[in-house]
């Protein structure tokens, strides 16, 4: 379980971080207070709900698969307040901090884990299956890199509906080398498809490193489509939203898809079923979360520019840690679906039967 | 009425779509420029140009899944596999994705995709490039599956799929393409998931689908000139959603079936219809259900061996004595 976040100004030689040019970059320049206090404690809501999820599946309330977003926050608050109304993402399984950085309701989203029937997803999807169309957020996907090529589709959506748009298209850096990502890469390449591949490489693909798993640099790879392409550290939400901005505002005015890798960490393993024990050192997770922890470093950052101070950090903090109990307590009050409800949401035919237009039949025994 | 051939029916279908909708999108390998690499899709590109035509690299993971990723945001994309067999590299797309993208997301989301190309054996082609995958598409639930075999079907069939919400994998056949069958000039369509009785008869049975349906018209002219025997051959055009009704109906009338598919007999379609169709009118049965299918192994490349491994109307002849015995 991670330590609260504290305001020690003394933690500010630690990181050696330059943070101040980001800061000053217009797209961040431009934040008013309170839109910093709200990416600030957006990433704590996540901390928190994620810690509150973990508790809930070691008392057996959650089954199958959880992957924790644990130490990777900025990432996804930092992109996903960047999107305008023509912006889309998608993601792969560890969604619960897109889920929770595009505005979902956590209530729904622990009741999901449950797989209780108010779950975001009815309970039919799981950890791995956050979406919510209404705000632009399409998943929550399970098969390493499967959901790439339909991030370029996204893009190629937005493009064909003549919108001034981009599509953010989320994966780890295990999933750089699947073949269908790189089909992907081809086609934003060749047909200019206004879509931003993000490598969140948090430098481990379940057990196996970066360094035994990829050849060259994960996204220099654009360089062989002709593809723009940059980096940048995950731990610093400033310097995510400079970079990114950059990358979406070509993708959104001049459709230049580009590869964004994002340096970031977990402190979890790949998932609760990682022992964590075989890849990787304690010292090696306990050095980052003392010198780069994304919510400290933000924190730090906020208190030198006299947004944050300790009592609205405790508060952050607390109302966090309410509204992910308040969470929990509404997925454990939550009915589950029925088994009736096992063969609804499979065809919109079947979910729409007045506008029904085939016949026959469509589920069988 | 007019004769056109089964390729002009689709191409029609197409280009009715594509005026009748902005959304709907031609995909694939040499759609536009070429022309199709079956000329299905021949003058289209002329016709409506680079937005609506579009060539794709050899891809079809990437294209495939990127036009179901499109599919989400409404657009509406046809898109070709310039052979069924190719289906295998996208598996994950469209039968991960595709059919499942609407459960996961508790029904928020649909996919109105449609995927079409020819799926058949008969060509020579070899073990790679004859695959009827029908049974393997039609396993999953959330998707549909449509194996017209005339071009009145087959144009109907599709347009009906193209309007769909859900994932179509329409499946056509190279043998076919040159067949012709009169198709009224207007406008018209076929719901999916509705069988169609080919021929009408009293002593059997045959349930087919697909070029199979053609080989048993054949085969059904044989048995009633030199063996006095009356055919039913009950179409199914569409494999999900299943018209089984017409099926029983059929089976209540003559109480013996025969059924021909192109298909490996493991796991096929038509063995999912035997279940039924003795689950559900066993005691209409005089015999046990019978099935012509393809013979067991990788298609052989060997021209005049092909024509043996699969269903032809002297197979279907002989499977239709030995049910009548």
């Amino acid at each position: 379980m991670s330590k609260k976040p504290t305001s020690t100004a003394d933690k500010k030689a630690e990181n050696g971080v330059k943070r101040s040019d980001h800061a000053r970059a217009e797209i961040n320049a431009s934040l008013s207070r309170d839109e910093k206090i709200e990416l600030y404690r957006k990433m704590v809501r996540i901390r928190r709900f994620e810690e509150r999820s973990l508790r809930a599946y070691q008392a057996k309330k959650i089954g199958g698969f959880l992957h924790l977003y644990i130490g990777q926050e900025a990432v996804a608050v930092a992109c996903c307040s960047l999107m305008g109304k023509n912006d889309h993402v998608i993601t792969a399984y560890r969604d619960h901090g897109h889920a929770i950085a595009v505005g979902m309701d956590t209530k729904p989203l622990m009741a999901e884990l449950y797989g209780k029937a108010t779950g975001c997803s009815k309970g039919k999807g799981g950890s791995m299956h956050y979406f919510d169309p209404s705000r632009n957020y399409w998943g929550g996907h399970g098969i390493v890199g499967g959901q790439i090529p339909l991030g370029a589709g996204l893009a190629y959506g937005i493009k064909y509906k003549g919108l001034k748009g981009a599509a953010m298209a989320f994966m780890g850096d295990g999933a750089v080398n699947q073949g269908a990502v790189h089909e992907a890469y081809n086609l934003a390449a060749l047909w200019k498809l206004p879509v931003i591949f993000v490598i969140e490489n948090n430098g481990y693909s379940m057990g196996t490193s970066q360094a035994r798993s990829s050849a060259g640099d994960l996204a220099r790879r654009a360089e062989g489509y002709h593809m723009d392409w940059g980096q940048c550290e995950g731990h610093d939400l400033y310097e995510v939203r400079a970079t990114m901005d950059k990358f979406l505002r070509a993708a959104r005015e001049e459709s230049k898809p580009a590869i964004v890798e994002i340096r970031t960490y977990r402190y979890r393993g790949h998932s609760v079923a990682d022992p964590d024990n075989t890849y990787r050192s304690k010292n090696e997770i306990e050095e980052y979360r003392r010198t780069k922890d994304p919510i400290q470093v933000f924190q730090q950052i906020l208190v030198a520019e006299g947004v944050l101070n300790d009592e609205l950090i405790e508060k952050i903090d607390t109302e966090a840690r309410a509204e992910a109990d308040v969470a929990a307590d509404f997925a454990e009050a939550s009915p589950f679906p029925t088994v009736e409800d096992i063969q609804k949401d499979v065809y919109w035919e079947a979910d729409n039967p007045s506008e029904r237009k085939s016949q026959g039949r469509l589920f069988f025994e | 009425m007019p004769v056109i051939t089964y390729r002009e029916a689709l191409r029609h279908a197409l280009a009715e779509e594509i005026e009748r909708d902005a959304n709907v999108v031609v995909l694939g390998e040499e759609v536009a420029q070429f022309n199709g690499a079956y000329k299905v899709t021949e003058g289209l590109l002329a016709k409506y140009g680079p937005q609506r035509i579009v060539d794709t690299p050899i891809s079809e993971a990437g294209f495939i899944g990127m036009g179901i990723g499109a599919s989400m945001l409404g657009v509406r994309p046809v898109m070709e596999l310039m052979f069924w067999s190719f289906y295998s590299v996208a598996f994950d797309q469209i039968l991960n994705n595709a059919a499942n993208v609407r459960y996961m997301s508790g029904g928020q989301i649909n996919c109105p995709i449609v995927v079409r190309g020819p799926a058949n054996g008969g060509t020579n082609v070899g073990a790679t490039h004859s695959h009827t995958p029908e049974n393997v598409l039609a396993n999953h639930p959330g998707v549909k599956v449509v194996v017209p075999s005339t071009p009145y079907d087959a144009k109907g069939l599709l347009k009906s799929a193209i309007r769909d919400n859900d994932p179509v994998f329409f499946l056509e056949n190279t043998l076919l393409y040159g067949e012709k069958g009169e198709v009224p000039e207007g406008e018209y369509v076929i719901p999916l998931g509705v069988a169609d009785v080919k021929r009408e008869g009293t002593d059997l049975t045959i349930v087919t689908y697909g070029r199979s349906v053609l080989h048993s018209l054949k085969a059904a002219e044989i048995l009633e000139k030199e063996h006095d025997v009356s055919v039913e051959i009950v179409d199914l055009r569409t494999i999900r959603p299943l018209d089984i009704d017409t099926v029983l109906e059929s089976v209540a009338k003559t109480h013996r079936v025969l059924i021909v598919e192109e298909q490996k007999p493991f796991a096929s379609v038509g063995s999912q219809l035997a279940f039924m169709i003795q689950k559900e009118a066993f005691d209409e049965l005089d015999a046990p259900i019978n099935r012509l299918a393809t013979v067991d192994a990788p298609a052989i490349y060997s021209p005049p061996v092909e024509i043996e491994q699969l269903p032809n109307p002297q197979r279907v002849l002989k499977a239709a004595l030995e049910t009548l015995a």
